[in-house]
């Protein structure tokens, strides 16, 4: 079987191609506009990072990606069914960490007998190796992100989404699980899509950042970061471009504090 | 192909080891010494306890009169005599496997329901509160009229038994679903687990602590109204059960026999439970970091 993980595909225009999405929802004040004419594509392999405060809708945003709500207008491309990664691990504590794998490759449609060494590769990959049957209970919390990593790596779909995975965790398991995402990112080729509020952690992780403004969430500003990975988010560049972009996320809130 | 070679750092691996290490909390089990000393020995003090407290009663002529309190001895006598006699396992088994096998009915009655309500709007919101309001009747109320419908046979003890545990079942089984996390469903539907598969993989497994609740509810209300039924409706053809010899105890004015059959039904109802569903619970609860250690 297959040992590599699903590059991207080169040949394929986009990993995920975003065209004029709107998004409301039905609010007290009659309809809410959540999100206002996104249009955004993540080339295959490139890794996004979508930054913005608190109600701009990033986390609807990736749900929309997700599959798992619809656009009110606009429409969503993307190559097959993305994998989707949250900020509470959400693996499912029933299972040990390998079954939560399998799981995935399962509903894949691995065969049986082929789930198991594919899991400990996962595990291995995300230097988790000999974990498989430790239930999820019994494993710290970068532990529990790194299987939950895992897992969503083992449904082999070219785009990654993320929401804020690592905001819950201490910032020393953070910086170790940063260097763990660039390494498996540039290993296997995948697209990604990061959701955070951190502008560090944006411009430590992305090659290109996207600011979201707030209420409704529209696209503010991208930059490209050209920085050789791998970085360190202390790294004087990274902290010049954060500060960079930090102003210009400030603008954007106290716009809202004028009306 | 790239493998597994590191582009990182070198060090950072060994930094993400030491903070597993650190943070993990080792899984053990607790030793039997340990065991013996915090679960088995207090409740046997309890016991002899009232054991002593019992027989000084009887010592110190507090309670004078046999027909009102046996003395101990006089109820082990009895246990005594039944075992010799090889009549005691039978009272037992007459009533467990009654109550076994109607258990089984009930959940496999309960399980089926309990999805639907907690599944199917229109269900829920038909039959829901009268599920959870038949959980307060007394099973014995139910006694008469099932006497009535299927008279005096085994049919009307299973009866009794369905209409006590079955909503306790169902009900257990609404509520564990009622609690599994959305977050789970979610993470269910990205990775592919929707329609039955979602059900199978992600919300039956996700409900079964509610679940294993409702089915250790359910079995304390069969064995209840099991007893119910078989002390109204004893009738020498359905076989001695544990019902009919208390009710028996009483027709013949024998405390010793009443006491007999008074301590033989708490003994099952908590060896069930000790040796079936509690163990079920745990193991359930075990395995997903849910019991507290103490």
């Amino acid at each position: 079987m297959a040992t590599a993980l699903a590059k991207a595909d080169p040949s394929a225009e986009y990993a995920a191609r975003l065209d004029h999405v709107s998004k409301s929802f039905a609010g007290p004040g009659g309809q809410q506009l959540v999100l206002d004419d996104i249009t955004l594509d993540v080339a295959p392999g490139e890794f996004v990072t979508l930054l913005g405060a608190s109600g701009c809708g990033k986390s609807t945003l990736l749900n929309l990606v997700a599959g798992l709500d619809r656009p009110t207008t606009g429409s969503i491309g993307t190559d097959g069914r993305p994998a989707l990664m949250f900020q509470e691990h959400a693996l499912f504590p029933w299972l040990t960490a390998g079954k939560n794998i399998e799981l995935a490759l399962k509903l894949r449609g691995v065969a049986k007998a082929d789930r198991r060494t594919e899991a400990d590769r996962l595990l291995d990959l995300v230097r988790l190796g000999g974990a498989h049957g430790k239930r999820v209970h019994e494993l710290s919390g970068g532990m529990r992100q790194r299987v939950a990593l895992a897992r969503a790596l083992g449904q082999e779909s070219s785009l990654l989404l993320m929401d804020e995975p690592f905001a819950a965790l201490d910032a020393i398991t953070r910086d170790v699980l940063h260097d763990e995402l660039t390494r498996i990112w540039s290993e296997t080729g995948v697209s990604v899509l990061f959701v955070t509020h951190n502008v560090r952690e944006a411009v430590r992780l992305a090659q290109r950042v996207v600011l979201l403004s707030s209420r409704p969430g529209r696209i503010a500003r991208e930059w490209r970061v050209e920085l050789p990975q791998p970085r360190r988010i202390e790294d004087a560049p990274v902290a010049e471009l954060s500060v960079e972009i930090t102003d210009v996320l400030r603008g954007e809130i106290r716009r809202h504090g004028r009306h | 192909m790239a493998g597994t070679d590191t582009t990182t750092a070198p060090g950072t691996g060994s930094v993400g080891a030491g903070l597993d290490a650190l943070e993990s909390t080792p899984a053990g089990r607790r030793p039997f010494t340990r065991t013996l000393r915090e679960k088995i020995l207090p409740p046997l003090t309890a016991v002899v306890v009232v054991l002593v407290a019992w027989q000084a009663l009887i010592t110190f002529h507090v309670v004078d009169d046999p027909s009102k309190l046996p003395s101990p001895g006089d109820v082990w006598a009895r246990f005594r005599e039944d075992w010799f006699q090889g009549k005691l396992l039978g009272y037992i088994w007459t009533s467990v496997s009654r109550g076994l096998l109607g258990f089984a009915l009930a959940l496999l009655i309960g399980t089926p329901l309990g999805l639907l309500v907690a599944r199917v709007r229109f269900v829920r919101a038909a039959i829901g509160p009268i599920l959870s309001g038949l959980q307060s009747l007394p099973s014995v109320a139910w006694v008469p009229p099932a006497v009535i419908w299927l008279g005096l046979d085994n049919s009307m003890m299973y009866a009794v038994i369905l209409l006590g545990a079955v909503p306790s079942i169902a009900n257990g089984l609404v509520s564990g679903v009622d609690q599994v996390p959305p977050l789970f469903l979610r993470a269910g539907r990205t990775l592919g687990a929707t329609g039955l598969q979602g059900v199978r993989h992600v919300l039956l497994p996700a409900a079964l602590p509610g679940y294993v609740a409702g089915m250790k509810q359910g079995w304390a209300f069969s064995w209840r109204s099991l007893m119910a039924a078989e002390i109204i409706a004893s009738f020498p053809d359905l076989g001695v059960g544990l019902g009919q010899l208390l009710e028996n105890g009483r027709n013949a004015q024998d405390m010793a026999m009443v006491f007999e059959a008074i301590l033989l039904i708490l003994f099952v109802g908590i060896a069930i439970d000790l040796l079936i569903f509690s163990p079920l619970e745990r193991s359930v609860l075990r395995g997903r970091g849910l019991l507290v250690k103490n």
